[in-house]
This record gives C-alpha cells, sequence and structure tokens, in this order.
C-alpha cells in the first residue's frame, strides 16, 4: 500500500522522473503509451458495459441492475487509475533500467469481470424464468 | 539517440521501420473512438427517462470531458508527427485517465 502511495507522488511530479537514470530508447515509452492507451480503452469498454446494462436490461430489478452497473464502473474507474499508475511506474523502471513492475491488477481484473459477467447470466436468465 | 528531433521536417531516413509513432497515433484514434460510443451510451443514459435537471447536467459535463479527451489526444497525435516524438507527458495522461474517471462519475450520478 505504501508502494501506491509512493507511485501516487510520482504522478504529480514528472520531474522527479526525469532526473532520474537515462531517457530510454523512444520506441519504448510509445510502447509504454500503448500499453496504457489499451488499459483506458479496457478502462472505457467497462464504463460502457456498465452503463449497457443500465440501458438495455430494463427489466431488472431496480437494486441489482443498478448494482451490477455501478460494479463495472467502478472497476472502469480502478482501470484508469492503474492505467496512469502503470505507465508512471515503468517509465520510471526503463529510466532506471530495472525491470517491468510485476503486478496482480490482470488477474484480479479477470476474475472480476468473470464473477461479473456469471452473475448477469444468472439474473438474466432467473430474473426472465421468475 | 534521444534527443528529439524537434519540430521541423521528418527525416525520412530516421523513421522507425517498425513504425512505432504510426502505430501509437492509432492507438490513440482507437481510444478517442471507443470513447465516442461510450459518450453517446451516455446522451442515451441521459435522454432515456424524462430530460430531469441532473441528467442535463451530467449530460452537459460528460460532453465537456469528451472535448476534453478529444483535445489531449488531439495535441498527443500532433505531436506524434515528428519521426523520434517524445514520450506522452505526465499531464496528458492525468487529463486522458482524468475524462475518462469522470465520465464514469457522471453515469453513475445518472444511473443512481
Amino acid at each position: 500500500m505504501s508502494d501506491f502511495v509512493q507511485s501516487l507522488r510520482l504522478w504529480f511530479a514528472p520531474q522527479r522522473i526525469r532526473d532520474e537514470g537515462e531517457t530510454p530508447d523512444y520506441r519504448f515509452s510509445l510502447a509504454n503509451e500503448r500499453t496504457f492507451l489499451a488499459w483506458i480503452r479496457t478502462s472505457l469498454a467497462l464504463v460502457g458495459g456498465g452503463f449497457a446494462v443500465d440501458q438495455f436490461l430494463p427489466d431488472l430489478r431496480w437494486g441489482v441492475r443498478v448494482g451490477l452497473a455501478l460494479a463495472l464502473l467502478a472497476a472502469g474507474v480502478l482501470c484508469a487509475l492503474r492505467a496512469v499508475n502503470h505507465w508512471v511506474r515503468c517509465e520510471r523502471a526503463m529510466r532506471r533500467g530495472e525491470d517491468l513492475p510485476a503486478s496482480r491488477f490482470p488477474a484480479v481484473l479477470s476474475l472480476v469481470v468473470a464473477v461479473v459477467a456469471l452473475a448477469m447470466v444468472v439474473v438474466v436468465v432467473f430474473g426472465w424464468t421468475g | 539517440m534521444t534527443e528529439a528531433h524537434g519540430t521541423g521536417a521528418p527525416d525520412p531516413e530516421v523513421r522507425d521501420p517498425g513504425l512505432q509513432p504510426e502505430r501509437t497515433r492509432l492507438a490513440w484514434r482507437r481510444t478517442t473512438l471507443s470513447w465516442t460510443v461510450v459518450a453517446v451510451l451516455a446522451v442515451k443514459l441521459a435522454l432515456h427517462d424524462d430530460a430531469t435537471a441532473t441528467g442535463l447536467t451530467a449530460l452537459a459535463l460528460s460532453a465537456l470531458v469528451w472535448v476534453g479527451f478529444l483535445a489531449v489526444a488531439h495535441r498527443r497525435i500532433h505531436s506524434l508527427s515528428t519521426a523520434r516524438p517524445r514520450p506522452l507527458s505526465h499531464r496528458g495522461a492525468l487529463l486522458a485517465a482524468g475524462c475518462t474517471i469522470a465520465l464514469a462519475v457522471f453515469g453513475a450520478a445518472l444511473i443512481w
């Protein structure tokens, strides 16, 4: 957690990163930027999924519908935050010549998406038969 | 090697054969397209029920962050037209992610 707070400080201190190590090959930075954008698109897909749940499943009970939608929106927010965090940490690691940061986030996100998808299947099937 | 070639005319001889700047530019384009799709969904969400004050406010704010993201993407795409572009600025990354988070928050306010 203190690790997270530390990199949170780096978000707003670009100069501190620029002072460290050497500037990596510009192609590595561009690859890092594309990874960042891919995470932003993942975040957008989750946000869009939240909007879609609210609009296209109007037969569900209010609590279930809003709960699912807000869970997806929250996952989208987390994903966008993590996109910046991962981008900053990768930039720093490349400047220092360290290994790129490993992370549990992709595994956790896949599990969350799988659980939400299962919940949606269950809710839709039971919602429409019952 | 790492020195940016400034904003002068791109030199075809130093252009990366892997087309990294072009790929990055297309990644920004894809992301603006995804953004637009989600923004359209947000409009549908806001106009689904009767147009309430909350709905219209959230709609206006969503349009604002959409334009904000487009501005960030436009600036970045423009700066990627050199042969050796500088890395993405922190401000750009924070704005891009911030706009996405803001859209999610406005959507949550609409859904609630």
